[in-house]
């Protein structure tokens, strides 16, 4: 049976404003939610019951004098445990973060919550982001809610399991190599990164600062770019924030897809991509074409060596984000006497990061040394220049592109985690976007036949979410795919 | 071939202490790990620019204006060890 929390952001924004519920009722249906499957699912670090239905409650004051509500107001929502919350411990999964609690929210949230979105609690990732599966959590992995015993994707796999349950109606995450969309895919849900700056950094906390991107995990297009259109706008406190004020994505959203340019990416359908993965992206093709889109074959002539550009940049950028770390200011520091602040700091870090950590910020470390970084981090960003002229040569003939957002649906826990390479290949398809800092949606398309969820990437240029939203919209309305975790079935 | 690196060397660099098994898995991981990301020099050829930022944003400035900074106290509340209204370290140079 359905429940309040089962529905979509936009369907019970209209029951409140119309009365129909409280923001209590709708937090508590979450809350109830959180408590059944958290259990099983360990997708919540910090839940927040009881600063939730206390928001819900002034919201329902407030709503009692007839103000006007934003779409965001009274809906349940989690956060990455990697963006700042004001007095909410804020851990990024790892030890050494494991008592911090922020002084101050980063923008993303204070834009949610200023316009009464309530905080049910923050979510569990892969230790600073680092990873695919999930299981670099020091806090324990995260079960996909359509089969326990298969990772959610990583690193935002707690907010894209919790928005597949049902314990969030949406959540934000970071996707900095695909961190956003491969969970979406593998969770059945959608899952949009923005344009590289189009949603303030403040308050996120650095994995790889040219890479990083806030994004969204929702139950449907329409939800992500209400999202989006209450996240957006220039904020100073971010200097790589886009310029303008925040747009209202939702206009145009049923435009349709008459004489939109798809272009299928020739390079993502090779070895490794799973049948079933590939046959219904192909299916997902053929109806935009029903659907009015003329489509043709696109080529990321580069994107093989995207992997490669991507282990060099983003460790390198990690190891000098994750420098602050050092046991002085705040986090963790290891116990005991130590010889010198050096020795401190080694012992510190030694001690409080896991081994995913460790493992990029050597990588990184290696790659700016002395010696090495012309022949690593040099390289590794002219690749980027080219991974950027594919896809303006791509745009001149097409206005998205499409691939599977992911090689495969969700694997078994264990699987991968002893094998770094074979756990980074499932990042091919989403990393490309982030060197290129183009915007990008990972629709639900099908599922396969172990009866998990297949993800459909859509991807546009630079600024232009509105058609990857109205492509991904059109889709999503025309394939009418209504699902649920067999979790839920119970 | 895997890439051979001096790990001890790294780690001291990255601050990070490593059990000698730690040392051991490291060295084989991040081997094949660059040996697999050097393929970028297959194709970044010497006239090609670099790019740091993917949509860059220049001269981004704003008006200087003081506002109010993060009290003391709440600077100092996650901190490992305090001495008054200090953070407190261990020993930073080397005694004499």
């Amino acid at each position: 049976m359905s429940e309040l929390c089962d529905q979509d952001g936009a369907t019970l924004s209209a029951k409140l404003t119309a009365g129909e519920v409280s923001a209590v009722e709708i937090v508590r249906s979450s809350l109830e939610r959180i408590e059944r499957v958290d259990p099983q699912l360990h997708a919540f670090l910090t839940p927040t019951p009881q600063l939730a239905i206390e928001r819900a409650e002034e919201l329902d004051v407030y709503r009692s004098s007839g103000a006007p509500l934003s779409p965001v107001a009274g809906i349940p929502t989690a956060l990455k445990d990697v963006l700042a919350t004001n007095g909410i411990r804020t851990t990024c999964g790892s030890k050494i973060l494991e008592h911090y609690v922020p002084p101050y929210d980063g923008t993303a949230w204070t834009r949610l919550s200023g316009d009464g979105a309530v905080l049910v609690g923050k979510t569990n990732c892969d230790e600073f982001a680092m990873g695919s599966s999930n299981e670099n959590s020091a806090y324990g992995p995260v079960h996909n809610p359509w089969d326990l015993s298969r990772v959610p994707g990583g690193s935002s796999g707690g907010s894209a399991a919790a928005v597949a349950a049902g314990a969030a109606v949406w959540a934000l995450g970071t996707d900095t190599g695909g961190s956003v969309r491969q969970p979406a895919s593998l969770c059945g849900v959608v899952g949009l990164k923005p344009t590289y700056g189009r949603i303030s950094r403040y308050g996120l906390i650095a994995f790889a600062s040219s890479l990083d991107t806030v994004g969204t995990f929702t139950r449907t297009v329409r939800d992500a770019a209400t999202l989006l259109s209450v996240l957006g706008g220039n904020d100073p406190r971010d200097a790589t924030s886009l310029e303008g004020d925040a747009e209202d994505y939702t206009q145009g959203l049923e435009d349709g897809v008459a004489g939109l340019r798809v272009g299928v990416v020739a390079e993502a359908f090779g070895e490794g991509v799973e049948p079933g993965v590939a046959g219904a992206v192909r299916a997902a093709v053929d109806r935009l074409e029903g659907l009015g889109a003329s489509v043709g074959e696109a080529h990321l002539p580069h994107a093989d060596y995207a992997l490669s550009a991507y282990y060099l940049i983003a460790p390198s950028e990690a190891s000098s984000n994750l420098a602050r770390y050092d046991g002085v200011r705040y986090g963790f520091r290891a116990p005991g006497e130590h010889a010198d602040s050096v020795a401190m700091m080694s012992a510190t870090r030694g001690a409080g990061f896991g081994a995913e950590v460790k493992r990029r910020i050597m990588l990184g470390t290696y790659a700016l040394s002395a010696g090495y970084y012309e022949a690593y981090y040099g390289q590794a960003q002219k690749v980027r220049t080219l991974i950027i002229r594919d896809y303006a040569a791509a745009f001149e003939g097409f206005d998205v592109l499409v691939s599977p957002t992911s090689p495969t649906t969700a694997f078994a826990i264990g699987a991968k985690a002893d094998d770094p390479m074979a756990m980074y290949l499932n990042d091919i398809f989403t990393i490309p976007a982030n060197l290129a800092g183009v915007p990008a949606i990972s629709v639900p398309c099908g599922i396969d036949d172990a009866g998990l969820p297949i993800g459909l990437q859509l991807t546009a240029p630079v600024r232009d979410e509105r058609t990857l939203l109205r492509a991904a919209s059109a889709f999503e309305a025309d394939l009418g795919l209504q699902f649920r975790p067999p979790l839920l079935a119970a | 071939m895997p890439v051979e690196i001096d790990i001890a060397h790294v780690a001291r660099l990255a601050r990070i202490d490593l059990t000698p098994e730690e040392a051991t898995t490291l060295r084989a991981q991040l081997g094949v790990i660059l040996e697999h990301a050097a393929r970028v020099r297959e194709v970044a050829t010497e006239d090609l620019p670099p790019t740091a930022s993917p949509v860059p944003r220049v001269n981004v400035l704003r008006e200087d204006e003081p506002e109010p900074s993060l009290p003391v106290e709440e600077a100092l509340r996650n901190a490992p060890d305090r001495e008054g209204d200090r953070f407190k370290v261990p020993r930073i140079t080397e005694t004499s």
